[in-house]
């Protein structure tokens, strides 16, 4: 079977996302200050063909911990789809 | 003593560890590809500044990956010295080979200028030559250089005196004007607990040569020569 994950990598809430904070700070040049900590990640998504969901499951979560993510640094959650 | 300075691709800083430990110091020193798989009975091995694979996805977790990583991550665990420089820092960090992570500096800039350090330790095999009261100008060049370590991390770190190397001022003050890029505690370089892998963002082989005008990185590979030859 084959599968699409789509993962979310978010930097951790007590680190500083000087991305997000740059990009928080233009929102009042759009007249839109009430929009505050905007936090930015990484949207990835990747196929994958294994005998189950759950194994799957389990490959999608290594390459996460292993490599798309760093624990150190950032969280990660994803979805699986069936295709 | 043998070297070994491993080439990724996008790595930009070998030659001058080359040039440094071969024609400055005399020591034997080869690149090593970073796809194959035999270290050639280096004794030393040096992961070098760049932006291997682009930077992509996080600074040095491509390269952490990489044919060689094997032999250099088995190497270190057998307590063979690995010293990472910059990017080769990042990597040594992805691969869990020092502790902590290098984010994006906090103001975002890149930084390319010259930064003042002071040694934290003089029991290391990277800095036992160098003074603990001299600040050394060295150059940095990093947009990922804000070291990061949890708050048992760090105390880790500092109970276990693994901490080489924090920003410094001109004249020696460890300051938050003196930081370059958010580095917790100031943080420029750390050593793994067992004391044979060190990393450090600074590019000491960029101030080692009489003709570029700074040699305060030089004793940093002098150190080196000097535990190991004794």
């Amino acid at each position: 079977m084959k599968f699409i994950a789509e993962i979310n990598v978010m930097p951790l809430k007590e680190i500083l996302d000087p991305q997000g904070k740059a990009v928080t700070g233009s929102m009042k040049n759009l007249d839109l200050a009430e929009i505050q900590n905007i936090r930015i990640g990484k949207h990835i998504t990747l196929e994958i063909d294994a005998d189950t969901e759950e194994i799957a499951r389990q490959k999608v979560d290594t390459a996460c911990k292993k490599l798309l993510a760093n624990l150190i640094m950032e969280s990660y959650e994803f979805e699986l789809t069936a295709v | 003593m043998k070297f070994g300075v491993v080439v990724f691709p996008g790595s930009n800083c070998d030659q001058d560890s080359v040039d440094v430990l071969g024609n400055i110091l005399g020591q034997e020193v080869v690149k090593l590809w970073h796809k194959d798989h035999d270290l050639q009975q280096c004794d030393f091995i040096i992961l070098p500044g760049g932006f291997s694979f682009g930077d992509y996805l996080r600074s040095g977790a491509i390269a952490r990956f990489s044919p060689i990583m094997q032999e250099v991550i088995q190497f270190a665990n057998k307590g063979g010295y690995v010293m990472g420089i910059c990017n080769g820092f990042q990597i040594l960090a992805e691969a869990g080979l020092v502790p902590g992570a290098l984010l994006h500096n906090d103001h975002r800039k890149f930084n390319c200028k010259n930064i003042f350090l002071k040694p934290q330790t003089l029991d290391s095999l990277v800095t036992n030559q160098l003074g603990l009261n001299k600040a050394l100008k060295i150059p940095v060049a990093h947009g990922e250089g804000n070291y990061f370590a949890d708050a048992d991390t760090l105390k880790m770190l500092n109970d276990q005196d693994q901490i080489l190397f924090k920003y410094c001022d001109e004249a020696g003050n460890i300051s938050l004007e003196s930081n370059p890029n958010g580095s917790i505690q100031n943080i420029a370089g750390v050593c793994n607990k067992q004391r044979n892998v060190f990393g450090l963002m600074p590019h000491p082989e960029r101030a080692a040569d009489s003709l570029l005008g700074n040699q305060d990185g030089l004793g940093i590979f002098e150190s080196i020569l000097k535990t190991v030859d004794a």
